[in-house]
């Protein structure tokens, strides 16, 4: 079964459906970890910068955003760990999954319709196409 | 020292030198732009942007991040342009320069972190109104023409970069849309009717201006803004640079790198200037990471001078204003709506009271003043609000004491006790509160003295180790004859 699950999520609705079926799966196999992956768009950056006095501030931002995938997983006492990583979200996923080896990416899809798309660009798209190992994309 | 060398300038090569030329690529539309901004010839942004870039690549406290002529710098010297000329810029810009060598020599540059972010806010906000303002007059109400290259600009700025990265789009609209103006012999305005490029590196002059007090006066508060200005975008923009590469760097030395910056830059003809957040972010996300990449940036952005001196007059200005535009909706912060409507309203009116003076006055610095004043009022309102609670038993009456007691709050402290009773026994319990100041002891004095007046006896308790010191050095009420009168 999968051992290590990379769970991608950014705190979003769709992260948070994502995280209950990575939960569902960690579940199932003795010892499974799943490792909540957020990556950090440097463009969003700027944003972060400014709405915190100190980059203390950022981080604990940032671990707020993923409560709600964590709570998920935390429900289910599911093993897990988060790692924050900087970087255009579908490459960097994508290398870090091949970087820790991980046996499976799980990942939301926003539901963008073709334009929206076209505009800002899929992420779970991209980390389909460019894994090297299974992807699971919730809906 | 070898070692530091290897690490800030050779550790990242091939990436550095790429992001640089990717850089300097981005700077030109900018650089040029800026200058129109402020009312000189583009050449005078061109020469501060490569000179500052260089400088600061060797002297500056954040490596791979990007300073050169900015849009908040050139907005505050239009009225001095204006009034004065170019030679009293130049004289301005080196003294702003000394004036950040000293903020950073006496690490002011600690002190940034005391401008509340509503502010910093407000400022960034500002800057793209303004820069935006600041195109209206390039592109509205001329010709259908003009309308029709600032909409195609927009496009190619926007749609392009989802299919092809390697050069900035921005430089992209302008090779094709001066070409298309060149050759179609289109009736645009363009750069060359707003100055003249010379195509020749730049040289060492003093100002020509008369060194007198009159002259010092013409130019300090232009060069007091520029300096305020200046370091808050750069330290704003290294702590961008810092969370973005996930590294430190020393505030203190880049203030005081600014400072010499623009102290050179002055002397070579260019105009003040400051890091850049756009440019930064762009160098940063290209793969640049070190000094390098900021001095590849700063010397191919000369050779393009060199190169290209006699297009860049035949730039049609609106395709220049609408790549600012796209500047300004970059510079904006569009999750301030959100912040308005989420935020503790008093942050919400710094925020918006920091924008509309700046817009009002055309200063980002009154802005940045106002703001923290403002918040600092704030600040002390919210914390000067102390809360009185009281139990009876029998005889005994305990008030229990919370929150701050200094000048700010001792009023509504003095306020809150109810004084009409005789011959009760009065606790003050402050294992809550603090007391900060002489203000603050007087009103536990007055309180105090006021009760006694009644024939209470009054106790205090619960002082922490130094609101005790404070009352033990300056209180009366312990002498049990004091009269208010003392105070």
């Amino acid at each position: 079964m999968y051992q290590h699950i990379l769970l991608a999520a950014d705190g979003s609705k769709n992260s948070v459906r994502a995280a209950a079926e990575a939960a569902r799966l960690a579940s199932l196999a003795e010892g499974a970890t799943v490792e909540v992956l957020y990556a950090v768009d440097p463009t969003k950056i700027k944003e972060e910068v400014l709405h915190s006095q100190n980059h203390e501030e950022i981080e604990l931002k940032r671990k707020q955003k993923l409560l709600p995938v964590t709570e998920e997983l935390g429900n289910k006492s599911v093993n897990h760990q988060i790692t924050i990583v900087i970087g255009d979200p579908g490459p960097t996923i994508v290398d870090y999954s091949k970087k820790e080896s991980v046996d499976l990416i799980i990942i939301g899809s926003r539901g963008l319709n073709s334009f929206q798309e076209f505009v800002l660009g899929s992420v779970s798209h991209k980390v389909v196409k460019r894994a090297q190992c299974p992807v699971m994309v919730v809906k | 020292m070898i070692e530091r060398i290897k690490q800030e300038w050779f550790s990242n090569t091939k990436s550095d030198i790429l992001a640089g030329i990717v850089v300097a690529l981005a700077l030109i539309p900018e650089a040029i732009a800026f200058s129109i901004i402020a009312g000189v010839d583009p050449m005078v942004g061109l020469y501060a942007s490569f000179c500052i870039a260089v400088i600061i690549s060797f002297i500056g406290g954040r490596p791979g991040m990007i300073s050169a002529a900015t849009g908040a710098m050139a907005l505050l010297m239009v009225p001095l342009v204006k009034e004065h000329g170019i030679q009293y810029l130049l004289a301005a810009t080196v003294l702003t320069g000394i004036i950040q060598l000293l903020f950073g020599i006496f690490k002011i540059g600690k002190l940034m972190k005391f401008i509340p972010r509503a502010v910093m806010i407000g400022f960034v906000n500002a800057l793209a109104i303004l820069i935006f303002m600041a195109q209206v007059p390039h592109f509205v109400g001329i010709s259908t023409l003009t309308y029709i290259f600032v909409a195609v600009t927009l496009i190619i700025v926007y749609v392009l970069p989802r299919f092809f990265k390697a050069i900035p789009a921005p430089l992209i609209a302008i090779v094709v849309l001066t070409a298309a103006a060149i050759w179609g012999n289109l009736d645009l305005g363009t750069v060359g009717e707003l100055g003249v490029i010379t195509q020749s590196l730049p040289s060492f002059l003093i100002p020509n201006i008369p060194f007198n007090l009159e002259t010092l006066q013409i130019i300090f508060p232009y060069s007091i803004s520029l300096a305020v200005v200046g370091l808050v975008e750069s330290l704003l923009t290294s702590s961008i640079v810092d969370d973005m590469t996930e590294t430190e760097s020393n505030k203190n030395k880049e203030a005081r790198g600014q400072g010499i910056a623009n102290i050179i830059t002055g002397f070579f003809g260019g105009m003040a200037g400051c890091a850049m957040i756009g440019q930064s972010v762009i160098n940063v996300k290209s793969g640049g990471r070190t000094r390098l990449s900021t001095f590849v940036a700063g010397v191919f952005l000369m050779f393009l001078i060199i190169v290209l001196g006699g297009v860049v007059v035949q730039i049609p200005m609106p395709v220049l204003a609408g790549i600012m535009i796209m500047v300004s909706i970059g510079t904006f912060d569009w999750s301030s709506f959100s912040y308005v409507r989420k935020a503790p309203k008093s942050d919400a009116f710094v925020m918006l009271a920091t924008v509309i003076v700046v817009v009002v006055t055309d200063n980002l610095a009154i802005g940045v003043l106002l703001g923290i004043i403002l918040s600092a009022i704030f600040f002390a309102s919210k914390i000067s609000k102390v809360s009185v609670t009281s139990e009876i038993r029998g005889n005994k009456t305990t008030f229990k004491i919370s929150g701050q007691l200094f000048f700010a709050s001792v009023e509504g402290f003095v306020n809150a006790f109810d004084y009409n009773v005789t011959d009760k026994d009065i606790v003050l319990d402050f294992s809550n509160a603090h007391i900060w100041d002489d203000s603050g002891v007087g009103a536990v004095d007055k309180v105090v003295i006021k009760y006694r007046a009644n024939h209470n006896r009054v106790t205090i308790k619960g002082l922490n180790a130094s609101s005790e010191k404070i009352v033990n050095r300056l209180a009366v009420y312990h002498d049990s004859n004091a009269q208010l009168k003392s105070h």
